[in-house]
């Protein structure tokens, strides 16, 4: 809601300046957005008519005018401005004037003529952007009178960002309403005469949803000049609102709902055929608004119709063809309350947001719907003349307005002061609401029974409140405690440490912290990045092979239309991005949900991702340089999971190269994947290397077990290597499973150390070396012990295949 | 006696000379060895009457005691020299970097948010989280936002289908908290956020730490104070002023803004208010019995202001040269 300060203090004038009354609404809960100068300062300049011109002597493009400031003499000025003629009225800055940007207008000589002023173009006085010449001002416009007075320029523009709750302030009544509660300053009520009635037509109006439309006022206004001009207050005030000037009967009613905040809508009766009717659209009935949208339209909305069809979407916006136009000159004028219920999620359902629906579904003072066609009636019979007939009014029953209960005990409960009770009686007499101060009830807020209301203890501190019919946003106590605390100010209300009874909380030791994960990964050198949940389809396909994602219904861009199913879009959509700056060397991971679809809704998964790129160490003196592989990120995924010991099984992953890509399993579940980006999506995404990509689910990864300590050996263990020549292509783990099967209860640890292939080792095999510890908790292994469990170790790894190394 | 001198002035002179280890024990044997010129003089001895024997043998003892001495003394300087030259030879440049791993770093947003929750873990706030993919029931509904409510066009929602959003808020964890535990509790939800805006102010996804409070005795001063007292903690500002303003929130009354004093100005940090009875009531807790106060507050606003960055983009583009800085 945009207005002008001026225009608020012809209802309601405070001896506040405008900051002071800015700040008051703001700390009313009215937050004024912007507030700004209708124009920069500028002294000096006044209307002046144009009486003579005459070409420069010594220049072409210059006129020397003669121009009466409403002065004895007129002024001799020279002006290059080619709009310039006898008999316009502009602006005129004398001598002396000051102009914005410090321009300073002196008495000087312009190619030997001496010029007494400048004659100006909005743009010079800043009120415009760009001009072409001289800023025409109407006929009527007062010669002498300075510009700011004639424009009541010295005005300032609000703007309040309204809360929902709040319709009762998109009206200038409201407002004025507000501001006289907040600083107690007396309200000028708007003098609205009941027009008299010289017509004796009437036109017939029915009301088929009374609960949709409980108030319609309908009036025939014949014999209108609708081409008459919109009066200049009227145009000012509207353009200071922020809407355009239409036409002298569209001013009209958009000037009332910005006064009174109700919405009206005027018809011109030639294009109605038979009388009006509020009800429900039909299925399918078409209809095309004002702006050219063609609705079809369902019984969902409302709509005004008259015999034949429907004319306009009740509330929101008239329809094509049955308007006001200059040529109009018999009127129907609309004043309704449409019920918010009727209103709410139409328009923004047909991509909508008017000034109409905006105060409908919020809630419009009904006990001023009869006013406000009285007082549109008489801006009309003002301007554009006519004659007018009796109200066609068709009632039904309103909301209701219950008397709500607060209790003083609740107030200070809530706010944590106490208000007294002379305070209370003041802030609601303020507010303007009815209410009582009732010694023998004290029910509760609402709920209980009212037997069990009149048991409670009486006190006299309670209070029954009947809201206004200008407010949608009270029914119950909390309510009305809001309205208390706000007019209060909560400025006023102290900002007090709790008092609370101390307990500790839960503290799990079976779950990892999150915070120890994010560490363990950044002393890692991975940098943690948070990117969109939202992605790119193909690339869910391409990278996770995901036909079916979660798809917006409104994303907010084509290439984020889906929900990610993993995190690899986002690290390789960042590696990218920092590979084109010139990062060689790039380590990421996010933690994050990621969704897929699921039989009774969705699936939300947590987990970490990494991404490594670029040489295994930041390029140094110290160590030969080489590529971050498979085998540093398998061991940073380890370093994750630790102590739990993880298994990576052979799969295939859309995203990863084929032969260097596992499957992560911890325990018995599938946890995750590694591997090596595919080589066709490193070209594709123009990458110099490979990079190396693992993710994980965070459940797992958070679930570890509190530690049990188990008796230290107090013999030392026993080594013994195993060297074996086997196949390229069987798998460490495969030996390793089979030996721990295959071991002795006293066979510690079974590790690989040392993997060889070249010279020695026949091509198409490799040499692995195993360590094994033997070791007794309670004597020394003799070898006679020893020998027979490595042996037995040894004809394991030889049923593979494996051939034992000397 | 005149022998014995001149004995000791040439080994203590030929000892002096040496510079190995090995040499100087070969020198020894010349003097303490078998055919060593003080050997020769004690075999000497029996030469002498009984009377002369002990007097010459002390004096012969006495040489060799100091031969021993200084046989050692140059013993020890040796093993010393040779050390040193050990260790200027193994002097490293000690300048030069240092060899292995870097180290990475958290966003800037976990690291407000850990902040945050560690601020509010030490007044006792637990930690809950909630699904990203939303009813509207919990989204809208469960917070006093029915369908068709000017509000819900307030939160520019995305939406999955007609019964699923991407949560506008945190406020659901509320919800969804509440319905499995009963008051009094105290509660944080920090999380991801969607709503449907991007500009250089605004981002499709934020995040948001929700607070909530239910106790028998909690009130709008309280959260007054609470608040107050986080963004004095956070920011290490005694002195920050904290301005509450009514505003409107379906799931709250009184529901306020709260401003923060920045730079001479008021800069909006954040949404509170008194729990809702109607929300209460949806999870059926007491609003007779039980108040409650909930807050948001933008976790990226709170990392912009702390840390100076000027554009949200910054924080979802993933640049290495961005997200160092905060390491």
């Amino acid at each position: 809601m945009k207005f002008s300060e001026k225009w608020l203090r012809t209802w309601v004038n405070p001896t506040l300046s405008s900051d002071e009354l800015g700040h008051a609404l703001t700390m009313a809960g009215l937050e004024v957005e912007a507030q700004e100068a209708v124009a920069p300062a500028f002294d000096n300049v006044v209307v002046a008519e144009v009486l003579d011109v005459v070409k420069h002597p010594n220049a072409d493009r210059l006129n020397v005018c003669q121009v009466n400031v409403g002065e004895a003499s007129p002024l001799t000025i020279v002006c290059g401005a080619a709009n310039v003629a006898v008999g316009v009225k502009v602006p005129c800055a004398r001598i002396g004037a000051v102009l914005p940007g410090n321009f300073i207008i002196k008495q000087a000589k312009v190619r030997n003529v001496e010029s007494f002023g400048m004659l100006c173009s909005d743009k010079e006085l800043g009120l415009a952007e760009t001009s072409e010449g001289l800023w025409l001002l109407p006929s009527d416009a007062p010669v002498g009178k300075t510009l700011r007075e004639y424009l009541e320029l010295d005005d300032t523009l609000f703007t309040l960002k309204l809360t929902p709750n709040r319709s009762d302030c998109s009206g200038m009544v409201g407002i004025a309403r507000e501001v006289s509660a907040l600083t107690g300053c007396a309200l000028k009520p708007l003098d609205i005469q009941t027009q008299p009635v010289t017509l004796s037509e009437q036109l017939p109006v029915h009301v088929a949803d009374a609960q949709g439309c409980p108030l319609y006022c309908g009036r025939l206004v014949r014999g209108v000049n609708a081409a008459a001009a919109t009066p200049a207050w009227m145009l000012r005030r509207l353009e200071r609102s922020g809407l355009r000037g239409i036409s002298a009967v569209v001013d009209i009613t958009n000037y009332v709902m910005l006064e009174m905040g109700q919405p009206m809508h005027a018809f011109d009766l030639a294009r109605l055929s038979g009388g009006i009717t509020v009800r429900r659209a039909r299925k399918g009935e078409e209809l095309t608004l004002l702006n050219e949208q063609e609705l079809m339209l369902d019984e969902d909305v409302l709509v005004i119709a008259d015999d034949t069809k429907a004319l306009a979407l009740a509330g929101i916006m008239g329809g094509q063809g049955s308007g006001v136009e200059t040529t109009t000159c018999d009127v129907f004028l609309e004043s309704a309350f449409f019920h918010p219920d009727a209103i709410a999620g139409r328009a923004r359902r047909f991509g909508l947001a008017t000034d109409s629906s905006f105060r409908f579904e919020r809630g419009v003072d009904f006990a001023a719907t009869r006013q406000a066609m009285e007082r549109a009636t008489q801006l009309l019979l003002e301007i554009c003349g006519g004659s007018t007939g009796a109200i066609s009014e068709v009632r039904g029953s309103m909301p209701a307005r219950h008397a709500i209960a607060l209790r003083r005990s609740r107030v200070e409960r809530v706010l944590g002061i106490a208000l007294d009770n002379n305070q209370i009686a003041d802030l609601f007499t303020r507010l303007r609401f009815e209410f009582t101060v009732n010694p023998h009830l004290n029910p509760p807020p609402e709920g209980e029974e009212a037997d069990a209301a009149s048991a409670r203890p009486l006190l006299d501190d309670d209070y029954r409140v009947t809201p206004p019919s200008f407010r949608f946003d009270l029914s119950i106590e909390a309510d009305l405690i809001e309205e208390l605390a706000r007019l209060y100010g909560y400025d006023n209300i102290p900002a007090l440490a709790p008092q609370a009874v101390l307990t500790m909380l839960p503290c799990s030791e079976t779950q990892r912290p999150l915070s120890r994960i994010q560490q363990t990964l950044v002393a890692r050198e991975y940098q943690e990045i948070v990117s969109y949940a939202f992605v790119d389809a193909q690339i869910e396909r391409e990278l996770c092979g995901n036909l079916q994602p979660v798809a917006l219904q409104n994303p907010i861009a084509s290439n984020l239309a889906v929900m990610r199913s993993s995190l690899i879009a986002g690290l390789v959509g960042a590696l990218r991005f920092n590979l084109n700056r010139k990062q060689a060397r790039v380590r990421l991971f996010e933690i994050g949900a990621c969704f897929a679809k699921a039989d009774d809704g969705y699936v939300q998964t947590q987990r970490l991702s990494g991404l490594a790129y670029g040489a295994a160490l930041t390029e140094q003196w110290g160590t030969a340089g080489r590529a971050v592989d498979f085998y540093d990120v398998k061991a940073d995924v380890e370093a994750l999971f630790a102590p739990q010991v993880l298994r990576f099984v052979v799969a295939a992953h859309p995203a990863l190269h084929p032969g260097r890509c596992a499957q992560i399993h911890c325990g018995e579940q599938a946890v995750g994947w590694i591997g090596e980006l595919h080589p066709q999506w490193q070209q594709q995404y123009d990458m110099a290397q490979s990079a190396v990509w693992f993710e994980v689910e965070l459940g797992a990864l958070t679930r570890t077990t509190v530690p049990r300590m188990s008796e230290i050996a107090k013999f030392l263990p026993v080594r013994r290597d195993l060297a074996v020549l086997v196949d390229e292509p069987v798998a460490v783990q495969t030996l390793l499973d089979a030996m721990r099967q295959a071991a002795a209860p006293y066979v510690g640890e079974i590790a690989l150390f040392d993997v060889y292939r070249g010279k020695g080792v026949e091509q198409g095999k490799k040499s692995l070396a195993f360590r094994v510890l033997l070791q007794d908790t309670h004597k020394t292994l003799t070898d006679s012990e020893i020998e027979p469990s490595i042996a037995q170790l040894v004809a394991v790894l030889q049923k593979l295949g494996a051939q034992l190394r000397m | 006696m005149q022998e014995l001198q001149q004995i000791l002035d040439q080994a203590l002179q030929q000892f002096a000379a040496i510079g190995d280890e090995a040499e100087l024990e070969q020198v020894k044997a010349r003097y303490l060895g078998k055919e060593g010129s003080l050997t020769g003089l004690l075999k000497g001895l029996g030469k002498l009457s009984a009377e002369e024997r002990p007097a010459a043998g002390a004096r012969i003892n006495q040489v060799k005691q100091a031969i021993e001495a200084a046989l050692q003394q140059r013993r020890d300087a040796l093993q010393q020299n040779k050390l040193a030259q050990q260790l200027a030879a193994e002097a490293l440049d000690v300048t030069l970097p240092g060899r292995g791993m870097g180290s990475g770093g958290l966003h800037p947003v976990t690291r407000t948010l850990e902040r945050i929750e560690q601020l509010f873990h030490s007044l006792g706030f637990a930690t809950a989280s909630g699904p990203e993919i939303e009813s509207d029931f919990y989204n809208f509904t469960a917070l006093n936002i029915p369908e068709n409510h000017p509000a819900r066009a307030m939160h520019d929602t995305f939406y999955i289908d007609p019964r699923h959003v991407l949560r506008t808020h945190t406020s659901p964890v509320q919800v969804r908290y509440m319905e499995s535990n009963p008051p009094p509790l105290k509660i944080i939800s920090p999380g991801r956020v969607y709503r449907f805006d991007s500009d250089a102010t605004h981002s499709p996804m934020f995040h948001q730490v929700e607070g909530l409070w239910v106790d028998e005795a909690v009130s709008f001063a309280n959260l007054k104070g609470v608040v107050q007292n986080f963004l004095q903690r956070f920011f290490e500002r005694d002195d920050l002023q904290v301005r509450f303003r009514p505003s409107f929130f379906p799931f709250t009354e009184p529901s306020a803004e709260m401003d923060m004093s920045w730079n001479g100005g008021w800069l909006e940090i954040g949404g509170c208010g008194m729990v809702h009875p109607n929300v209460l009531k949806h999870v059926n807790i007491d609003s007779e019995k039980y108040l409650g106060f909930a807050f948001g507050l933008g976790v990226e606003r709170l990392a912009m202001l702390r840390y100076g960055v000027n554009d949200l983009r910054q924080f979802y583009e993933s640049d290495l040269r961005f997200l160092k800085q905060f390491n």
